[in-house]
């Protein structure tokens, strides 16, 4: 039987890529990591893979290549079934999907707003930020995690957003801890997983890292 | 057992164990299904598709989104949107989400995913780049004059040709089954009139294979039925257009 080859097209501060990886991680596939420079110049592989977009991550299974890092999670559950990721019912499928792309619309336009911009417009991404988070905090409600009592889809989707949370406090000067208590202890019990402590960046690196991204986009 | 005794041994034990066994649905007279929808919403018609393709009667409740029901808020308060299939009592929000969730619960007829995981990857890779893309170029051809419609109608063109490369020489987007990314685009083809004359503009000469693809689809009973005529839909559109004013 020949071995399956697995390779993910990655960048260390994405958090799109950071699902993927722990996603692979959580079902123990092996696979073969390539770091992308992408402001230096992308790979030929990845262009070639991903023809529509030229993003990472890029899922590379026996060389077919699966793209947008929602659609690759849910690829890999598919693939290796087990631990699964995903609820075994239909309903609860969807209100896993419904809150994975809760996700993409909400927090990510919110939090890239509040290290984009200043002033009013820095206080208006920060109000919708804190207030995407508080919806998410209700649909977390008591449990563990957003799957109930293992850690799922919906953890891996938001985990890697996660990343950047410091660096959005940090640009707008507000803890995480002080609007949403019961999402901080989420993301607690989710940094003591092996997989999500070996794949999320130090929270240092992400903020200096989007200090450049300011600089490059001209701010302040 | 005498047959007198059968019919209460039924009703008094076997139904309710049964029912407490999780048998509610072979059991329980039908699904309950209700669509709370908007006529000329593209993302309605994919539901109502997905619907009829597994041949599921439902109850369709128009919404009027300047006075929204309290159901609809009720079932929807996240984003307080139409489409809301409901099954049951219990609300599926989003239309590509309440797509899959009828082809997983009805998944004896008429498959709309394909059961293969690298195929489905793709098709949810298509539909996610025909949400992201044609709803927002299409409405800029609509909404705009002059120069900046001039730019809407070449990236609305530019995504309707790449989805044409991606379709290639198949029927459909899966293959030969009609599927979830032909689902996903064909209710677009109901605002296509109301584009093409605001913008002044033939996707018929810009995208043949996708109008064969489009006739193809308007064979099927479930797409003709679930989309609205043409001409409805740009008088909607004009109206719209007065009430924004524009133009």
């Amino acid at each position: 039987m020949s071995k399956e080859k697995v390779v993910l097209l990655d960048c260390w501060v994405s958090p799109f890529c950071m699902r993927v990886k722990i996603a692979l991680l959580e079902k123990g596939v092996e696979y073969e990591n390539r770091e992308e420079d992408l402001f230096g110049g992308k790979s030929e592989l990845l262009l070639k893979s991903n023809p529509v977009y030229g993003k990472v991550p890029v899922l590379l299974h026996n060389a077919k290549a699966i793209c947008e890092s929602t659609i690759i999670v849910g690829y890999v559950d598919e693939t290796w079934p087990s631990p699964p990721l995903l609820p075994p019912c239909a309903y609860g499928k969807a209100q896993a999907r419904f809150w994975a792309d809760f996700i993409d619309k909400k927090v990510f336009e919110a939090g890239t707003g509040i290290w984009r911009s200043k002033g009013e417009e820095q206080e208006v991404a920060k109000n919708e930020f804190i207030g995407s988070l508080k919806e998410l905090e209700m649909a977390l409600g008591e449990k563990a995690f957003f799957g109930g009592d293992s850690f799922g889809f919906v953890d891996i989707i938001l985990i890697g957003a996660a990343s950047w949370f410091y660096a959005y406090e940090k640009f707008g000067e507000f803890k995480i801890e002080d609007h949403c208590r019961r999402l901080s202890a989420w993301l607690k019990r989710c940094m003591k997983r092996e997989s999500v402590a070996k794949v999320l960046p130090e929270p240092e690196k992400v903020y200096e890292f989007v200090i450049q991204l300011r600089k490059m986009h001209g701010i302040e | 057992m005498d047959n007198s005794l059968t019919p209460l041994v039924l009703k008094r034990l076997l139904v309710p164990t049964l029912l407490h066994l999780g048998f509610r649905k072979t059991l329980t007279m039908a699904d309950e299904v209700v669509l709370l929808d908007f006529w000329p919403s593209p993302f309605g018609m994919r539901v109502r598709i997905a619907l009829a393709e597994k041949g599921i009667k439902y109850e369709y409740k128009e919404e009027d989104l300047r006075n929204k029901s309290p159901l609809l808020l009720k079932m929807n308060p996240v984003h307080k949107q139409i489409p809301v299939l409901i099954h049951n009592g219990k609300p599926v929000n989003e239309s590509l989400i309440a797509v899959q969730y009828i082809d997983e619960v009805w998944k004896d007829k008429s498959p709309i995913l394909p059961s293969d995981p690298y195929q489905r990857a793709l098709a949810r890779f298509w539909a996610d780049y025909i949400d992201k893309k044609i709803y927002v170029s299409g409405k800029k051809v609509w909404q705009t004059k002059g120069e900046e419609q001039e730019e809407a109608k070449k990236e609305f063109i530019g995504h309707l040709k790449m989805l044409e490369g991606e379709l290639g020489d198949k029927a459909f987007f899966g293959g030969e089954c009609f599927g979830f990314v032909d689902v996903a685009l064909v209710p677009f083809y109901s605002w296509f009139y109301a584009y093409e004359t605001c913008g002044s503009f033939s996707i018929e000469a810009e995208c043949p294979k996708l109008m064969a693809w489009v006739k193809r689809c308007m064979q099927r009973d479930s797409v003709a039925k679930s989309l609205p005529d043409q001409h409805k839909v740009y008088d909607f559109v004009l109206q719209l257009k007065k009430k924004f004013g524009i133009e």
